[in-house]
């Protein structure tokens, strides 16, 4: 299927979920469905360095939150100086440039690193940009921000199905990206990576130029992801916007759906991530992390390869469609030539 | 021993010197290749043989002397860059791509190395030349099969025929026939032969003295980290110091 | 910025005991990640759940949480012992560790900080003991007792993994495992046992972390996260499993923290020891004694 086909039945798919939406008459639909389409977006972010190169970012909550705070600041700065606001979509091509620079500039500081050292690297510049954005006083340092959500929009209505429609279609935008690097030379190149970077290297791949790419490209979406967030919540603050939940969650969905291609965060996030809007309505969302930990681990040991794992091994296709092109089974060991 | 860098010397290593901590893995390693040169290096393990392809190659840097291939300084040079300068190399243990077929680990070096060069060929093309690849080494048959689908004998065969899927000038064979039968060998010997009539330079890394002996025009001789002997086979073998290194084994 | 010898006497001298205490913290993570090469960041989640051990035993009989955690060290090594056969058996065998090794801690320490959110609730808890309110006075220095005990005493913690990992024939296999796993084997020694009782003692260190930790402040469930990047980078900047080195990036760092709170406010204290993880890694991934 070419990429344009693709997009344009995605498209469709997202027009069928909206019209599904305004049917049911209740716009709290609206409200979890963006969240579940957020999540689409940030799983399927992080999934391309994650589950295509192999490199783990902890600290996927820091390129939301940057997203989210570039739009609070513009938002003081428009409204401070009697300005027409800008419109999401531009929001989110701003929260996206940042995001992308900022996850360059990590890639350049960390990829050189070992996959652990990568890891906590990326964990320790989550803290470094939390604790920037809490001294930072101009959008609100730790008391917080407001941003006022307009109250309609035509021809939607309620605002909250304006924000739904966009984070839907940055969702057909992510998994047209995910699934047009993966059949391209670039996904070929993140699969050799992610199985032996020093191989790769031997063979011609150049795996930093490569790791910027994916760097890049997962911040940049997850900063889109990010930029609306301000008019979705109404207050802004930085210990819950760059929480630990958002890493969790970014990293469960792809893992649990399945990390070779992008069906699996698709999948990932659209069960989890339903699964925890119930479960925050009718028990708690303490315990909706609890589900959300204890499936990590379960589906981790049982599961490697996630519910796309486990599909292809019962109907025992080849590796060459849907499911995906490459399925992981083992990381080569790490032996020093 | 032929020390002196020729203009036409198609690898020239300088005075190569690599430490790990205190242990020096590396003394003052000199060595010049010609372009068409059939070379075998051998030594004792653990004498410094693959950290000096390491070396070469740029997997590892090398704290002291130089590299030049091709008229080129390789100094900071990164791996793939050497690569697609035309410096290949297979693994003493093979580091196949475990998550795709055979067929897609040849295509690798064909679609980032050839490629860098300029050529641009249709995917059809592409496929065909991996396949012609995986022929020269009998591997067609499992060509859309994964790496751990393999014995070690074709993972050693897959190692190799990936190295030259990047069309390479200089082909490092690292130790490509441990484990080998007898005429699993020879199929191996005549391809590295063949790929030098086709104008590849190719150094040998073998522990298989027959192999070595048969193959190489001049033989390198590397103990405990020194080069002691460089020079005809049979010269080099009836070397005392090589004899000593050897005796012990 | 209010300068005065007395305020930069006192930061000093707070970043040192403090830095104790981090040690103690981080020792755990120096054997599993230093030496194991384990990435285990849910330690810091075990830390919390040793410093709520503690809490419950003090609340209910008034005993001393020092001595409960000796007394609690068996469970938590069991604890430990059986998580790595678990990841051993789950990961390690097939050289999965990577990818799934991480996400596999990383949802331990959700399960552990939110299973005791469900249990406890979010209020601070805290400790009572006759050494928690008084201070000692020398001069210049106010140096309260709730922290200068669980520094000595992680001094001790300290020096006595020390001399076993020297010392003994088990701690030498430890530090042996981390480099060549065969020539345990030739020694008869599996290594995966040595492994299972290394990260067991890993495990055993945070429940004396957590009862030092709840001496120190008040404790909630999600404390622990501060100490993920913290643990991390006093283990890298003290040359990965080096204990000497790790007491040293420990207290380097405790002084560096009291400093920028003291004179720059708290709220820039998080950034620095991960500011510092990062400078490490850039320049000198193998830390000050390191590798």
């Amino acid at each position: 299927m070419r990429t344009p086909v693709f997009f344009a039945l995605w498209t469709g798919i997202a027009a069928a979920v909206l019209a599904l939406a305004f049917a049911t008459g209740n716009d709290y639909v609206f409200f979890a469905g963006y969240v579940v389409m957020q999540y689409v977006v940030l799983s399927t972010a992080w999934n391309i360095l994650g589950g295509y190169c192999g490199y783990v970012n902890f600290g996927s909550a820091a390129f939301f939150a940057l997203g989210a705070y570039s739009t609070v600041a513009i938002y003081k700065f428009t409204s401070e100086n009697d300005l027409y606001g800008l419109p999401i979509p531009v929001l989110m091509l701003i929260g996206g440039a940042v995001s992308g620079l900022v996850g360059f500039g990590m890639g350049y500081l960390t990829l050189r690193l070992r996959g652990a050292f990568f890891a906590i690297a990326t964990l320790a510049l989550a803290v470094v940009l939390q604790t920037l954005v809490v001294n930072w006083d101009y959008v609100g340092g730790s008391r917080g921000a407001y941003v006022v959500r307009p109250e309609e929009i035509a021809p939607l209505g309620n605002y909250i199905r304006y924000l739904f429609l966009i984070m839907m279609l940055l969702a057909v935008v992510a998994i047209t990206v995910a699934r047009l690097i993966e059949h391209s030379r670039l996904g070929y190149g993140f699969a050799t990576i992610r199985d032996d970077e020093l191989a790769a290297e031997a063979s011609g791949v150049p795996t930093l130029r490569l790791k910027l790419i994916a760097t890049t490209i997962s911040g940049a979406l997850m900063g889109m992801a990010g930029a609306p967030f301000p008019y979705y919540i109404g207050y802004l603050q930085p210990s819950s916007t760059f929480g630990l939940d958002y890493a969790v969650n970014s990293i469960a969905m792809p893992l649990i759906g399945g990390t070779t291609s992008w069906v699996g965060p698709l999948i990932g996030a659209v069960l989890l991530g339903s699964l925890q809007q119930i479960a925050t309505v009718t028990i708690s969302s303490a315990v909706n992390l609890l589900i959300v930990g204890c499936l990590l681990v379960g589906f981790v040991i049982v599961a490697p390869n996630g519910i796309v794992g486990l599909v292809h091994k019962y109907w025992q296709r080849k590796p060459d469609d849907f499911v995906g092109r490459r399925r992981v089974e083992t990381d080569s060991p790490e032996a020093v030539p | 021993m032929n020390d002196l860098p020729q203009v036409q010397d198609l690898l020239q290593v300088q005075d190569l010197g690599k430490r790990f901590g205190g242990f020096v893995a590396l003394d003052s390693i000199s060595l010049s290749v010609p372009a068409g040169e059939r070379l075998g290096l051998i030594g004792p393990n653990g004498s410094g043989k693959s950290t000096l392809v390491n070396c070469i190659c740029g997997t590892l840097r090398n704290e002291q002397g130089a590299v030049r291939f091709d008229g080129r300084k390789l100094d900071g040079l990164d791996a793939h860059r050497r690569t697609h300068l035309g410096l290949a190399r297979s693994f003493q243990l093979p580091r196949p791509f475990v998550s795709m077929s055979l067929l897609d680990n040849i295509r690798i070096p064909l679609l980032y190395t050839v490629a860098a060069r300029g050529t641009h060929h249709g995917a059809r093309e592409i496929e065909e030349r991996c396949f012609d690849l995986l022929r020269e080494v009998g591997l067609d048959a499992k060509a859309r099969r994964m790496p751990r689908d393999l014995t070690q004998v074709e993972m050693r065969k897959l190692e190799l025929v990936r190295a030259m899927a990047a069309e390479p000038k200089l082909l490092i064979a690292d130790e490509a026939m441990a484990g080998l039968t007898h005429s699993e060998v020879e199929e191996i010997l005549a391809l590295l032969v063949r790929l030098n009539e086709h104008g590849v330079t190719v150094i040998l890394i073998e522990h298989i003295m027959r192999a070595v002996m048969s193959f190489s025009r001049r033989l390198v001789v590397l103990v405990s980290g020194k080069k002691i002997a460089d020079g005809a086979p049979d010269d080099v073998m009836r070397n005392p110091e090589v004899e000593r290194a050897y005796l012990g084994q | 910025m209010i300068f005065s010898y007395d305020l930069l006497i006192n930061a000093i001298v707070s970043g040192i005991l403090i830095g104790g205490f981090y040690a103690a913290v981080t020792c755990g993570v120096s054997i599993s990640f230093g030496i194991l090469d384990i990435v285990n960041i849910a330690h810091p989640a075990f830390i919390i759940l040793g410093s709520y051990v503690a809490y419950i035993v003090n609340v209910t009989y008034g005993f001393d949480p020092i001595l409960t955690a000796i007394v609690m060290l068996p469970l938590f090594y069991a604890l430990g012992a059986g998580i790595y056969q678990i990841y051993y058996v789950s990961f390690e065998k097939h050289g999965q560790e990577s990818l799934r090794g991480l996400a596999f801690f990383f949802g331990l320490l959700f399960i552990t900080e939110v299973s005791l959110v469900l249990y406890f609730g979010v209020d601070y808890r805290y400790v009572d003991a006759a050494y928690i309110g008084p201070a000692w006075h020398f001069g210049l220095l106010d140096i309260p007792l709730r922290i200068l005990v669980p520094f000595l005493v992680s001094l001790l913690l300290i020096g006595v993994l020390q001399t076993i990992l020297t010392r003994t024939f088990i701690g030498r296999a430890i530090m042996a495992v981390a480099q060549d796993q065969l020539a345990l084997r030739l020694l008869a020694v599996n290594p995966i046992r040595i492994k299972r009782i290394a990260f067991g003692i890993s495990i055993a260190t945070a429940s004396l972390a957590g009862a030092f930790l709840i001496i120190i402040q008040p404790v909630e469930p999600s404390v622990g996260r501060e100490y993920i990047g913290r643990v991390f980078a006093i283990c890298v900047l003290g040359g990965m499993g080096s204990l000497p080195g790790t007491v040293i990036a420990a207290m380097l760092i405790g002084i560096v923290e009291s400093l920028t709170a003291t004179f720059y406010g708290p709220s820039w204290a998080p950034a620095v020891s991960f500011g510092f993880l990062l400078l490490t890694l850039a320049v000198r991934p193998a830390g000050i004694m390191g590798r």
